[in-house]
């Protein structure tokens, strides 16, 4: 029986860490722009990243 | 001579892939249409990012219009860069620009790769759906307005409107899609642990489930106390306006649920409906986000602060001065530069002013104004410089003082009440009546089965179903209509694009089209040498008339020497040694003995008058079956600006009964959307231009058409682009058939509830039945919503 307890909060935890994922991915903008990332990738020389300028 | 044509048409700028009148400008054995294109190229070449001509097929943004050199000083203004600046500090600054260029993955290559091309530039980040780039910029080797200049430079111009002067954009509201995610998460977890409850457990493991049960109690309270706040705010709101929306019987449902759910659980009677509650709150959450899906990259909002400039140049002692619209007064007198806006009232003081006033009335041909003259804020001068002295502020202008009227104000209220609204109110009704019987039945046979009947009465009977039904439908039908290019404001717009009864048009621009002159020739026939010298000498000017007539008169390659072009008159060249020379009737030195009401472009060719071009509205080819069908069900009207010249046409296009009035100022066209709808009509007004902007606010669904969606549109509830004009039936056709799915679909669901009821009115509605009953109704909703909407736009040839 504690066996189930023990798989219960792990099971919990995992799934509180795939939501905090979530809330982060869409605090962080991810989901706003839906076509510059996948051309981006695309480019051959590395183009600028703003976040380690500032 | 065919040959030559030939070859001509293969052409092509290699930077902007339009066709080239010469072969002479030439780079790296690559042929432009411009030098403008041709600097942009080396530009581009002499940093190696070359890769921008490899991902597309050319590109590049036309550079033959020149950006004056001096367009951007207003940036050197402190006032000015602080509304535009989002962070400084001593060595740099970031700022974000709007760039309508921008249009596919080169342009996004290109300008992520700012700083390559000039090391002011520290990054450039680019959001592709607003159009938008996040620069920033090293201050010890450039500021804001070099940052501004070099984006112009390479065909990315930033456009800075009056609108950048305001308050900042509110941030993006994404606590539903949280609520959502919360929802979701408590759903599937609490489903998960409640399959002891589904299944059974042994006796001998009866500690196990009531485990399982205290964590789905608190598993469910973040979706009580946080993801349906929605739903207690909805419903907080209608009782405040004494008025019972479809929120309030849900957000009671959901309480009541929760409840009952927590006493079964602490008194160790049960498990509860936690699963159902929580998963009715994840559907519904994700069916308004579904139809609250906006078009960002539209603005229904638009009021004429995003049309004008930020600054214009006030001259000052003989100096130019760029001064925010805000701060220019009466009396001072601005300079208006090549293709600027005007946008205060007043009097022509210097220069020939050539006014496109197509932002205003839609028509795109320029208005001629001499000194002396009063000109209107809202037009845009096409030919020079002109000086012009302001008689009235920006804000007291004729055209910005309709904004400020009442009736604009006080437009949001107009809106009716959903059915949906109402149908939830009858349900509401009904739910209570059973629970009231239920309640007296039980009270008479047996009380300790009171409670449980009454309270899954009102868990069953939430009108859940018709939320759901409602908001995958209008959200399925707001994206078919998007797909085809019609874009509403909101869901609401769908259930006021079914009711009305009365459609008004505009016609300059809607009815006709911006961009397209009908041009037939009068006078003495031309041979086909003399056509294409004159086709020859059109192509090369700018002149929108000339623009006109090249693209009526079809391409040609000819030399044209000494060509001269005198503004705001014509243009005059040697062709094949002939001289030629179009333009108004006075360049040319023709007589006019009859009355000009229409546009006229003569001809000479060498001393001889030939005749003349005559423009015309051209009015969009579906115009005819459109009012034809649209004729059998609904009364029409055109309103217009335009003098009655174009009657007798208008009257053979619409048949006899529809009112079409001319002459119309903008406050006309206001008050008589007013005047219909004191008569209980429900309006639907269609334009385009400025001026059509109080009739768009007023009427019940203004609509404005858009040649292209980039192009600014007034502020109203749908836009439809110009070229889907002609499926405007079909499109009533589909929102009036929203209505008929959602009852649909609430039928349905009504049947699942009576199934449901049964085991609530008994008080033994068992936690397996409601979890097999929610979902199931649910899904089912959804398939014959979207089942359903998507087989109609099928049915009716939409995309």
């Amino acid at each position: 029986m504690s066996v189930i307890i023990v798989l219960l909060i792990a099971s919990i935890s995992v799934a509180s860490l795939f939501l905090a994922a979530f809330i982060w991915s869409v605090k962080s903008g991810q989901f706003e722009d839906d076509y510059s990332p996948s051309s981006r990738i695309l480019f051959d020389d590395k183009p600028s990243d703003p976040d380690h300028t500032l | 001579m065919n040959k030559e044509m030939i070859t001509g048409v293969q052409l092509q700028c290699c930077h902007c892939g339009e066709d080239c009148a010469t072969d002479k400008i030439r780079y790296d054995d690559k042929i432009f249409c411009c030098e403008g294109c041709r600097m942009v190229y080396q530009l581009i070449n002499k940093n190696n990012l070359c890769n921008y001509y490899s991902l597309n097929e050319k590109p590049g943004i036309n550079q033959r219009v020149e950006v004056r050199k001096d367009k951007f000083a207003f940036l050197d203004n402190e006032k000015i860069q602080e509304k535009l600046i989002s962070y400084r500090d001593e060595n740099q600054l970031r700022a974000t620009f709007y760039l309508p260029q921008m249009h596919c993955s080169s342009c996004l290559y290109l300008l992520e790769n700012l700083h390559k091309i000039d090391k002011g530039i520290i990054s450039c980040k680019v959001n592709f759906t607003r159009k938008e780039v996040d620069v920033v910029i090293d201050l010890s080797s450039s500021n804001l307005r070099k940052a501004a200049e070099l984006l112009a430079s390479i065909g990315y111009e930033p456009y800075i409107s009056l609108n950048d002067l305001n308050e900042k954009r509110a941030p993006i509201d994404r606590s539903m899609i949280f609520q959502l995610g919360v929802a979701g998460f408590c759903f599937g977890n609490i489903m998960l642990m409640s399959f002891p409850e589904y299944l059974g457990v042994d006796a001998s493991e009866e500690g196990l489930r009531s485990i399982f049960r205290w964590a789905n109690m608190f598993l469910a309270l973040p979706v009580l106390l946080y993801s349906s706040l929605p739903f207690y705010q909805s419903s907080w709101k209608s009782l405040k306006h004494k008025f019972l929306n479809i929120d309030a019987p849900i957000a009671l449902a959901i309480i009541i649920t929760f409840i009952r759910s927590a006493y079964e659980v602490i008194s160790g009677t049960g498990g509860g409906y936690f699963d159902s509650m929580t998963g009715i709150v994840f559907f519904m959450l994700a069916g308004r986000l579904i139809q609250d899906k906006t078009y960002r990259q539209l603005s229904f909002e638009r009021d004429y602060t995003s049309y004008f400039p930020l600054a214009v140049s006030v001259l000052k002692q003989g100096k130019e001065i760029p001064t925010t619209l805000p701060d220019i007064k009466a009396g001072d007198t601005m300079l208006i530069h090549h293709e600027e806006l005007i946008p205060a009232d007043g009097i022509l003081s210097k220069g020939k002013a050539f006014i496109d006033y197509s932002f205003v009335t839609g028509e795109s041909l320029p208005v001629l104004k001499e000194v002396g003259e009063i000109v209107y804020a809202g037009g845009k001068q096409t030919e020079g410089n002109i000086e012009i002295f302001v008689i009235k502020e920006v804000a007291q202008s004729y055209l910005t003082k309709l904004w400020d009227q009442q009736e604009m104000k006080s437009a949001e209220q107009k809106k009716g009440i959903s059915f949906v609204h109402l149908l939830s109110r009858y349900f509401t009704y009904m739910v209570f009546a059973i629970a009231t019987i239920t309640a007296i039945y039980w009270l008479l046979h047996d009380r300790s089965h009171l409670w449980p009947a009454v309270t899954s009465v009102f868990i069953i009977a939430c009108p859940c179903a018709l939320l759901l039904s409602n908001t995958f439908t209008n959200g399925n039908i707001l994206r078919i209509l998007g797909r085809n290019h019609f874009y509403l404001r909101s869901p609401a717009t769908i259930e006021d694009i079914a009711k009305i009864d009365h459609i008004v048009f505009d016609k300059t621009g809607t009815l006709t089209s911006a961009h397209e002159q009908e041009i037939t020739y009068c006078g003495e026939e031309l041979d086909e040498l003399q056509h294409s010298e004159v086709a020859a000498l059109a192509e090369r000017s700018t002149h929108p008339l000339s623009k006109a007539l090249s693209k009526h008169l079809g391409k040609t390659k000819m030399e044209v020497e000494h060509f001269k072009e005198t503004t705001g008159k014509g243009i005059e060249a040697y062709i094949n040694d002939t001289f030629i020379k179009i333009g108004s009737a006075d360049f040319v030195g023709a007589n006019i003995n009859d009355e000009q009401n229409d546009t006229r472009v003569y001809v000479k060719a060498d001393k001889k008058i030939m005749g003349y071009f005559r423009f015309s509205n051209h009015y969009r080819n579906a115009v005819v079956p459109l009012m034809k069908e649209l004729r059998r069900q609904y009364q029409l009207s055109v309103v217009s600006g335009d003098n009655a010249s174009e009657k007798n046409n208008l009257r053979k296009m619409l048949g006899e009964t529809p009112a079409i009035l001319f002459n119309q100022k903008p406050e006309d066209k206001l008050e008589y959307i007013k005047r219909l709808q004191k008569k209980g009509q429900r309006v639907m007004m269609i334009g385009d231009g400025l001026n059509d902007a109080g009739a768009l606010k007023q009427s019940d669904v203004g609509i404005a058409v858009a040649e292209q969606t980039n192009n600014f549109t007034p502020a109203c509830d749908a836009i439809i682009e110009a070229k889907q004009l002609k499926c405007l039936a079909q499109f009533i056709r589909v929102c009036k058939a929203n209505k008929n799915i959602i009852i649909a679909s609430f039928v349905l669901s009504i049947l699942y509830n009576i199934i449901g009821l049964a085991f609530a009115v008994q008080g033994n509605l068992s936690p397996l039945v409601a979890a097999v009953l929610m979902p199931s109704s649910s899904l089912s909703i959804l398939l014959i919503t979207f089942g359903s909407s998507t087989l109609l736009a099928k049915w009716m040839k939409l995309s």
